[in-house]
């Protein structure tokens, strides 16, 4: 094995029902019902799974989400916002972190 | 990843459409030149400056002699940029003159050039709608489609447009955009799109048009070209026929089109032009040997370029078919 991620993979995802078919399909009818039109729009959610495709830093999932944010009609700008939005997020949760930190320096500390 | 395992052709027998028929022809889409002041990335037709194929004034007489012998009730001008071609005017006059509808795709940027400075009061004279090109609502998408500064030129023609009542909502001149991705990926939602369009020209330029149609690229001509230089050519195709709707298959465009060539060869399409993928199996192949009753059942010339008009809900030279 050359590496653990390639681009030809993608197109193998529904090969995880192989061996659990049932599992597979209930996952499956619950993921396309996430992503209909509803309160959001196709478009609304497609930008929140890009974003979330890069706060779990999943290169199948950017890809995926890349082609179908330009396909519902996002731009560069809104899904470069898109992506800060994940990185601020991220940034952010590490950083409020730091008051579990200060809290377990006072208790330690006189 | 490999391209469609799946023939056009099969993907027509599993919803009952093969062989695939005309049902009428309702539009005459004659194909002027490739002549074009601009030379897009994405052009299937490959027109440019440098193209020397342009319709003579005899092939464009035929066109018209053909047409008054019909009751076909569209004329669609298109090219390379139609209006530099010696005989569009006439052709529009005419066709007119017979009481055709008459459409010219337009690159909008031909109207800045000096020779043409009357061509808006001309096509607004004459009740032309225009189907104009306008891939994006920012510069920065159609420029990298069509060439540095063409965005910021075709604003300037659309205001003039506007200027002349083009675009006005229910008004008699008809100004529509057509949306085409700019890279390997398909169309959004036609409606979601135009409404992005309407909201961001009308807010940045003070724009107003009457419909935006998306157009899938074609995997043929420049843009094939770009697909593969690009390494995007197998994965293009998987997705197109991914995409494939049946709905969108039962209304496609040649099914009530007929195309002319610049030398007056008859195809099913302009892709099929562009591909030199002539009309067959008897149906009459040259403008001179024009029949209305055989061309309007002929069968179909289908390829892998097909799924282009059947991805998603469907594109044709008027957007969406389903």
């Amino acid at each position: 094995m050359d590496g653990y991620y390639h681009q030809h993979d993608l197109p193998r995802f529904a090969e995880m029902g192989h061996h659990a078919p049932e599992l597979w399909k209930r996952f499956s009818e619950w993921y396309g019902a996430v992503f209909a039109e509803g309160a959001l729009t196709e478009r609304e959610k497609a930008l929140i799974a890009l974003g979330v495709a890069h706060a779990v830093q999943c290169p199948y999932c950017i890809d995926a989400y890349t082609q179908v944010c330009l396909e519902k009609g996002s731009n560069l700008d809104q899904m470069t916002e898109a992506v800060h939005v994940a990185s601020a997020i991220r940034g952010g949760a590490s950083l409020v972190h730091g008051l579990q930190m200060r809290n377990a320096a006072a208790k330690v500390s006189m | 990843m490999s391209v469609p395992v799946t023939t056009f052709d099969d993907a027509l027998r599993g919803a009952g459409l093969f062989p695939l028929r005309a049902s009428a022809v309702r539009v005459l889409q004659i194909n002027v030149g490739r002549l074009c002041n601009l030379a897009c990335r994405h052009c299937h037709v490959e027109a440019g400056p440098s193209r020397r194929e342009v319709m003579s004034a005899t092939t464009a007489a035929l066109c018209m002699h053909v047409l008054a012998q019909t009751t076909i009730p569209v004329v669609d001008i298109t090219g390379g940029a139609p209006e530099l071609n010696p005989s569009f005017r006439w052709m529009v006059e005419r066709s007119r003159a017979l009481g055709r509808e008459v459409t010219v795709r337009s690159n909008l940027t031909i109207m800045l050039v000096p020779s043409q400075a009357d061509l808006p009061p001309f096509l607004a004279d004459h009740e032309v709608e225009i189907v104009a090109s306008l891939p994006y609502f920012t510069a920065g998408p159609t420029d990298a489609q069509r060439g540095a500064g063409v965005f910021e030129r075709s604003i300037e023609a659309i205001r003039m447009l506007n200027a002349l009542g083009y675009g006005e909502a229910d008004g008699r001149l008809r100004l529509h955009f057509v949306y085409n991705p700019a890279g390997a990926y398909l169309p959004p939602a036609q409606h979601a799109i135009e409404a992005d369009f309407r909201r961001e020209l009308g807010r940045r330029y003070g724009i107003v048009f009457n419909a935006l149609y998306t157009i899938a690229n074609m995997p043929i001509g420049r843009f094939r070209e770009f697909l593969e230089a690009s390494g995007n050519y197998d994965r293009y195709m998987v997705r197109l026929a991914e995409a494939y709707k049946p709905s969108a298959a039962a209304n496609v465009m040649c099914r009530t089109t007929l195309s002319v060539g610049w030398d007056g060869a008859l195809y099913d399409c302009d892709f099929n032009q562009m591909l030199g993928l002539a009309i067959d199996r008897g149906a009459p192949t040259r403008l001179q040997e024009f029949s209305l009753e055989r061309l309007m059942e002929r069968r179909i010339v289908t390829g892998p370029h097909c799924y282009g008009c059947t991805a998603g809900a469907g594109s044709s030279c008027r957007g969406v078919v389903s």
